[in-house]
């Protein structure tokens, strides 16, 4: 095999970082809609028809398990360049068992979580050593086939990868295969730039991979991609959950209130001395105190 | 300012080389006349100063005329001759002023309660710059124009808030102070070729600069003259000294030492420079790397910088002091040059000079000797670049840890938002409430990877008529949104309106802020002249309702609902404050009627 930094790369080459869910609750609970074993054959012709595409593509899978997350295939080694498949589905039985023997629960109401916020750093962290490895990498970009709803525990962490990913160019795209939208992904796919996708028929998702998550970032440039009818950031305030669109921050851990607050309820802090006036008056930037 | 006339004798010339015809030249804010002495002359003026674009005039204490030149708006000028550059003068001030003023006022015509009186005298300076801030700022000048002469506030309510405009400007232009010239003095000796005489010129303007480049020298005028010799004594002295050294011939000037005392002065080597020099080196940055950048010159190089030929002469070591490099003269001027002139003394006397110099050294040594805590920076400086990371001790915590008890928070307040936006009605999520076991869901799941592994894929993996299907919804989703988002999704709004609503809203904006910021600056209301600014302001404020009702009504109705999105925000923050005062009206009137202002 010919070592990596001779090869000669052009701004078609892709690393394709792949994060497939294996949240067995979730694949549960979707059986009749698309079962794993469905899902499992498209998405691999999908890596197939990366591999295929570019002879220096690089593709490299990450499980992201309930408990745990790993990668499960890596092109690039050896092993990968043969009977892929087979090294794929035989390090994906084996992450099952792991992750199996990681859990705790006795019995899991509804889909559960799975650990997004894990195999997003993992996917950086592989991207982060491609990028050192010499001036001469492919172009990497994550694929999220993602169907667990979001974990409300993960938020800070996921959203400290996406940012990162952000900070790294490198874009994620998401392709929900869940009953519900993700926002999650979508802010993730949002800020770097990537593609979010939530296919209507699941029994086409091949066609929706192909046609919308094939191509290289370069090619991107030249075709038309579903686009998000736009983001709403508006926040919802930490104590009653209305949407606001203005209202007090903390300035330690940044939660929202809609309400001026003694202290904060999420990080503790205790606020200074507040304006002292009475409350008519809908001016909330004014600081001082005004007593005629 | 506006009831002034200026009336002076001047003559009115069509050009330069004219001789002119003599006449008097009446100024007035409005316009200027000229009338020629002799009646009969046909050369009348009457031209209006909002027709006078710029104004030129000739520079006082040249040989010239003086001259003062109206540059007309189509072209064309006109030019007056003065008696005197005093009478010139004040033309010319009273036509900067006049010309200003027509300009900020646009075509407005003044009456007499238009620019509202200012009891703060202004500085000629000071209203000369903000008449040039007002001429660069187009949008400035609206506001002005708006609020200044509409009555709304005074010359100086307006300036208040801009004080940091006015200052940033002022500070642009500091007082220039002429520098030594850039010139290294060397004694041409001048020889007349037949006898053996050498003469050298010097003047103040060279002393000055000997005095400063050469400290020693300075200090042996202070101790010779006039206790021991004569001025002209000394400088002969020091000429022949320069004269020696010009020469070259070190040994000669050794031997000259030896027999005079004072001429040894000049020719050995300046120990005042030598400390001085030493102490400037204390104070390099001890990081400074000389060596780094070594290459970055030329003098490694054959052919470049200085000829080394004084190196060649081997000299016996009591000759030492009485060398001289040509680098080292070059050094010292180049350092009195870029330290620019120290004393504002008058030239020509020589002992204030020297005595000025010394005076501003030593001002100097006394400043670095209490300034011991630069010693102290040095070193931290040293401490902080030379720092070894891994040998330092933990930095000490001097924040304290973020604890955020449940993340959880962060995620709700900005899920459901993103789900409707998303389109995504959440009833999804209650279809499927199971309770699984692990141990069954794992064991599903992997009898499934293994079912592939041994069956392998199942092929087709898709008909065809699904990957039609989808093909077809993705490009009629694709096209759907890029009709609906417009050609370019970062296109603002506003570049979608006619341009002159868009005008029309920003110079609505930008009126409102300022009316705003004066509004909300005035209060608590303490005195009279603040309640007057507040009515002043609040009736202003009231005009901008129906405006922007005009606004938008005026578009059509496809960007009428955009249009009231970006006036509601002005009216919010409107109403917030008519809101306030009108609490503020109560707050008083209930209070008490004692307070002279607190009823309407």
């Amino acid at each position: 095999m010919t070592p990596v930094s001779v090869k000669l790369y052009t701004d078609d080459v892709s690393l394709l970082m792949v994060l497939i869910d294996t949240n067995p609750f979730f694949w549960n609970s979707v059986k009749s809609a698309l079962p794993f074993s469905k899902f499992l054959s498209h998405v691999l012709a999908f890596l197939n028809a990366i591999v295929l595409l570019n002879q220096l593509n690089q593709v490299v899978v990450i499980a992201t398990g309930y408990n745990s997350c790993d990668y499960i295939f890596d092109s690039s080694t050896s092993e990968g360049q043969t009977q892929r498949a087979e090294h794929l589905l035989q390090k994906l039985e084996d992450f099952v068992n792991k992750d199996e023997s990681l859990c705790r629960e006795d019995s899991v109401d509804g889909p559960g979580f799975s650990l997004l916020s894990g195999s997003l750093s993992m996917a950086l962290c592989y991207i982060q050593r491609v990028f050192r490895s010499g001036p001469l990498h492919p172009h990497p970009r994550i694929l999220c086939l993602h169907g667990s709803p979001d974990g409300p525990g993960q938020y800070v962490a996921i959203m400290n990868s996406i940012f990162s990913a952000q900070r790294s160019m490198v874009p994620i795209d998401s392709c929900v295969i869940g009953a519900q939208h993700s926002a999650f992904l979508q802010q993730a796919s949002y800020i770097t730039g990537g593609v979010y996708l939530k296919p209507q028929l699941l029994d086409g998702l091949f066609q929706y991979l192909s046609t919308v998550f094939a191509t290289d970032l370069h090619s991107r440039g030249f075709l038309q991609l579903p686009k998000p009818a736009g983001v709403d950031f508006r926040a919802s305030c930490f104590c009653h959950k209305n949407t606001i669109d203005m209202g007090y921050i903390c300035s330690v851990c940044l939660s929202i209130f809609c309400k001026h607050q003694k202290k904060c309820s999420t990080c503790g802090s205790v606020f200074g001395q507040a304006p002292v006036q009475d409350s008519s008056t809908p001016d909330r930037k004014r600081k001082t105190p005004m007593d005629a | 300012m506006a009831d002034k006339q200026v009336i002076k004798r001047a003559k009115y010339k069509s050009s330069v080389k004219d001789p002119g015809v003599a006449g008097v030249l009446k100024m007035s804010i409005e316009r200027f006349v000229f009338m020629p002495n002799d009646p009969k002359s046909t050369t009348k003026l009457n031209v209006e100063f909002r027709m006078i674009k710029g104004h030129k005039f000739t520079k006082e204490g040249s040989s010239k005329q003086a001259l003062l030149n109206l540059t007309q708006d189509q072209g064309g000028n006109y030019i007056f001759e003065f008696d005197s550059f005093a009478d010139r003068d004040v033309c010319r001030e009273f036509v900067a002023n006049a010309i200003a003023f027509h300009a900020e006022a646009g075509r407005v015509v003044p009456d007499k309660s238009a620019p509202p009186v200012n009891n703060e005298q202004l500085s000629r300076e000071e209203t000369e710059r903000r008449i040039k801030l007002l001429q660069e700022n187009s949008e400035l000048q609206v506001l002005h124009k708006q609020f200044v002469y509409g009555g709304i506030l005074t010359e100086a309510e307006f300036w208040a808030t801009r004080k940091k405009l006015l200052d940033q400007n002022d500070s642009r232009r500091p007082k220039q102070r002429l520098a030594l010239k850039n010139e290294m003095w060397t004694v041409k000796p001048l020889s007349d070729g037949q006898t053996n005489r050498v003469t050298f010129n010097l003047t103040p303007e060279i002393i000055h600069q000997i005095f400063a480049e050469k400290p020693a020298v300075r200090q042996a005028y202070l101790n010779f003259v006039p206790n021991k010799m004569t001025e002209k004594e000394f400088w002969t002295k020091y000429s022949r000294a320069e004269y020696l050294h010009s020469t070259k011939n070190v040994v000669a000037a050794a031997a000259e030492a030896a027999e005079d005392e004072e001429l040894a002065v000049f020719l050995k080597r300046d120990d005042m420079l030598a400390n001085e020099a030493r102490r400037k080196i204390r104070r390099v940055d001890p990081t400074v790397d000389m060596e780094a950048d070594e290459g970055d010159d030329y003098i490694h190089l054959p052919d470049r910088g200085l000829l080394q030929d004084e190196a060649k002469d081997v000299l016996d070591s009591q000759y030492e002091p009485y060398r001289r490099s040509f680098s080292q003269d070059l050094n010292q001027h180049a350092a009195v040059v870029l330290q620019g002139r120290l004393v504002d003394v008058e030239l020509g006397d020589t002992r204030t000079v020297a005595e000025a110099l010394i005076r501003t050294k030593q001002a100097e040594l006394s400043d670095e000797i209490s300034n011991r805590n630069l010693e102290r920076k040095l070193s931290d400086r040293i401490s902080r670049i030379t720092e070894i990371e891994d040998l330092q001790g933990p930095r000490d915590p001097a924040v304290a840890p973020l604890s955020i008890k449940d993340p959880r928070d962060y995620f709700d307040s900005q899920q459901p938002n993103a789900l409707k936006a998303l389109g995504d009605t959440g009833s999804g999520t209650k279809s499927f409430r199971s309770r699984v076991s692990p141990r069954e869901a794992y064991g599903s799941l992997r009898d499934i990877v293994s079912d592939i592994r041994v069956m392998g894929l199942s092929e087709p993996i898709m008909n065809q008529e699904v990957a039609l299907k989808v093909l077809n919804g993705l490009t009629q989703n694709i096209s759907s949104t890029k009709l609906h988002l417009g050609n370019n999704p970062h296109e603002s709004v506003l570049d979608r309106l006619p341009k002159v609503t868009k005008e029309e809203l920003m110079h609505h904006w930008t009126s409102v802020q300022e009316l705003l910021k004066h509004f909300w600056s005035s209060y608590p209301i303490t005195t009279k002249y603040l309640y007057a600014k507040v009515t002043r302001l609040k009736d202003a404020m009231s005009q901008v309702y129906p405006k922007l009702q005009e606004i938008k009504e005026s578009v059509q109705s496809d960007f009428r609902h955009q249009v009231s999105l970006l006036v509601h925000p002005m009216l919010q923050a409107l109403d917030a404050a008519f809101a306030y005062y009108d609490a503020d009206v109560q707050k008083r009137s209930g209070k008490s009627g004692e307070r002279p202002n607190g009823s309407v």
